[in-house]
């Protein structure tokens, strides 16, 4: 499948086929594994570019250097460094983030914990009420943000109130942990499905009792699958809107600072530091799989 | 290292099975571990589903506007979705398009991925990822000054008469092309997590039995990939019929609402509007339970999972 040549019989007696087999001619197949083999990978690249279109427009546009509102490009005095020299210049726009972050980061760390136990007690166990906690834990992941922030919204207004619980800062905390914990049990479980039984088999015929086993054996094999899991949960905390406009009362998060301040025109700092997350992150990205494919040379 | 050597000799390779092989009997161990993760999804998953029931099925006081008694008040439904008809078949209109979209922009991109891209797959990878390290509303709205009147695209297609009201923004395409962009890579990932899979062999054995690209790929590759495009199905169609905010930041006030847009405003700005919103959550929610439970029927969950 690598390459057309492969797949064109140029050879090969024509009785040889099985009757009934519909034989094309050669050119013709060439010309089609020609283009069916470029075909993928021209589309592909389209795809990603239309996949980084709105990265980019994030981009050239926190060099704007505009009067009102940061819509339309204005060409006087642009591009300017102002705002990423002075990112928290917009009002709101850094406490927005300060919120993100210190929720994403809450919500992670519990998520990933919760989510760690019950991945290993769902595959390295076998109770009564397995098949139960494993729909609980999938049933949240099918089912759409709207409701599940329409029901939480219900339970905070009409339940928690009682106890003291306002909608805001720890609403979200809660709300968060809650939907990725099903995302961090996920990928928890499948880096122990693909874990290779004979390691651990290995470490108890060498007198590792189940403890030492389980630290200086499955631990570390598991650990880049919870390092996963919490990235993943906390890129989920992070991007969530609707989720986090049910339950988020006055706090503002970033996601939430765009969304209302949109009407007006989101200010270039938004646009700055969105885009730096984004560098961040792919910088975290490529060095993960730097470090990874350094360690296990295929 | 003889010891491994004999453990090596001693057991077959692991199979797919071979997990279950290790895993152990507890009593009270297994549910220590699943307790307070069980605990929280039950208090802030189970219950709040349970109230947004009850709350459903509420009538109202007629002389204290917000307020309402514990009933079951079937007529909820039956007016929600009455009333709302429109916006419903529009959530499942525009997630079915978009998942369609989707999936033929998916497919060649994973099928690259998979077979084409080489040591470029880590970065091709890197790529489908990486848009979504910006906020996903930036994004929206970035789409929006794109497709915008005033924008590029929109000025080619009006000077070509592509479009009958001069307008991509506030319409039904727009609305379509966002959530498109967006649950794009849900699509993509377990389709090639689905290729990845397959035995490149299988492939190319369906060319050395005389089939041509088209009949490999129909007879051959895409059954192979059927349950990552099935399950990218489910990942793209389920937050599409539930989103709003495509919706809301695209589309136009009134030919584009979804059922999204109805929930949220029934419970922010629609005074009495918490039944008739439980209502249209819980109709939203067991349309697509009900998908999904075929679907693990069909196929198992685990290739979901």
């Amino acid at each position: 499948m690598s390459s057309p040549s492969m797949t064109v019989p140029n050879s090969g007696p024509r009785g040889a086929q099985p009757a009934g087999a519909v034989y094309r001619p050669s050119f013709g197949r060439r010309v089609s594994a020609w283009i069916a083999d470029r075909f993928a990978m021209i589309v592909a690249i389209l795809v990603l570019l239309y996949l980084f279109t709105p990265v980019a427009y994030t981009f050239v546009f926190s060099f704007n250097n505009y009067h009102k509102s940061n819509i339309t490009w204005n060409p006087e005095g642009s591009p300017t460094l102002k705002h990423w020299k002075n990112p928290c210049g917009a009002p709101g726009v850094c406490d927005a983030l300060v919120t993100s972050l210190q929720v994403g980061f809450i919500a992670t760390v519990a998520a990933t914990v919760l989510g760690t136990l019950l991945a290993f007690a769902l595959v390295r166990y076998r109770f009564p009420g397995r098949g139960a906690g494993n729909v609980l834990v999938f049933v949240p992941m099918a089912t759409p943000e709207i409701v599940l922030g329409a029901s939480l919204l219900t339970i905070f207004v009409q339940g928690f109130v009682r106890v003291g619980l306002r909608l805001g800062f720890w609403t979200i905390v809660i709300a968060h942990i809650m939907f990725c914990l099903s995302f961090v049990v996920v990928t928890v479980k499948a880096r122990l499905l693909s874990l290779d039984p004979r390691l651990e088999e290995a470490a108890s015929d060498l007198y590792a009792g189940p403890g030492s086993t389980f630290w200086k054996v499955t631990f570390p094999l598991v650990l880049p699958g919870i390092v996963g899991a919490a990235l993943l949960a906390f890129s989920l905390s992070f991007d969530d809107f609707i989720i986090t406009n049910f339950v988020s009362g006055n706090v503002t998060t970033f996601p939430k600072f765009v969304y209302v301040s949109y009407l007006r025109g989101i200010p270039a700092q938004a646009n700055v530091i969105g885009f730096s997350l984004f560098l961040f992150a792919v910088t975290l990205v490529v060095l993960g799989q730097v470090i990874g494919s350094a360690r296990k040379p295929k | 290292m003889s010891a491994l050597a004999h453990v090596g000799s001693a057991s077959a390779a692991p199979t797919p099975g071979a997990a279950d092989e290790t895993a152990k009997r507890g009593r009270f161990l297994p549910y220590l571990l699943l307790l307070p993760g069980g605990l929280w999804l039950i208090i802030f998953f189970v219950v709040p589903l349970v109230q947004l029931f009850t709350v459903s099925l509420q009538s109202r006081f007629p002389e204290y506007p917000g307020y309402y008694y514990r009933d079951v008040n079937v007529k909820n439904y039956w007016s929600a979705l009455t009333e709302f008809a429109p916006h419903f078949g529009r959530s499942l209109l525009f997630a079915g398009l978009a998942t369609f979209f989707a999936f033929c922009l998916a497919y060649p991109l994973a099928y690259a991925m998979a077979f084409k891209a080489g040591r470029w797959r880590g970065l091709m990878m890197i790529c489908v990822i990486a848009p979504f390290f910006t906020s996903f509303i930036l994004r929206t709205i970035a789409w929006r000054q794109i497709l915008a009147d005033e924008g590029p695209i929109a000025r080619i297609a009006n000077a070509l008469h592509l479009l009958p009201n001069g307008h991509i923004t506030e319409t039904w395409i727009a609305v379509v092309a966002g959530l498109t962009y967006n649950f794009l890579p849900f699509m993509v990932l377990p389709i090639y997590a689905s290729l990845e899979r397959a035995d490149p062999r299988v492939i190319e054995a369906g060319g050395d039995l005389y089939a041509n690209g088209f009949t490999t790929f129909r007879t051959v590759t895409l059954p192979m990939s059927m349950p990552g495009v099935l399950a990218g199905t489910l990942l793209t169609f389920i937050p599409a019929a539930g989103d709003y905010v495509n919706a809301e930041l695209l589309g136009s006030d009134r030919s584009t609402k979804m059922v999204g847009n109805v929930i949220e405003s029934q419970f922010f700005k629609v005074p009495d509007g918490y039944p008739t919103a439980a209502a249209l959550s819980f109709t939203l929610m067991a349309l697509i339970l009900g998908m999904v439970f075929l679907y693990a029927r069909k196929f198992g969950t685990e290739d979901l999972l």
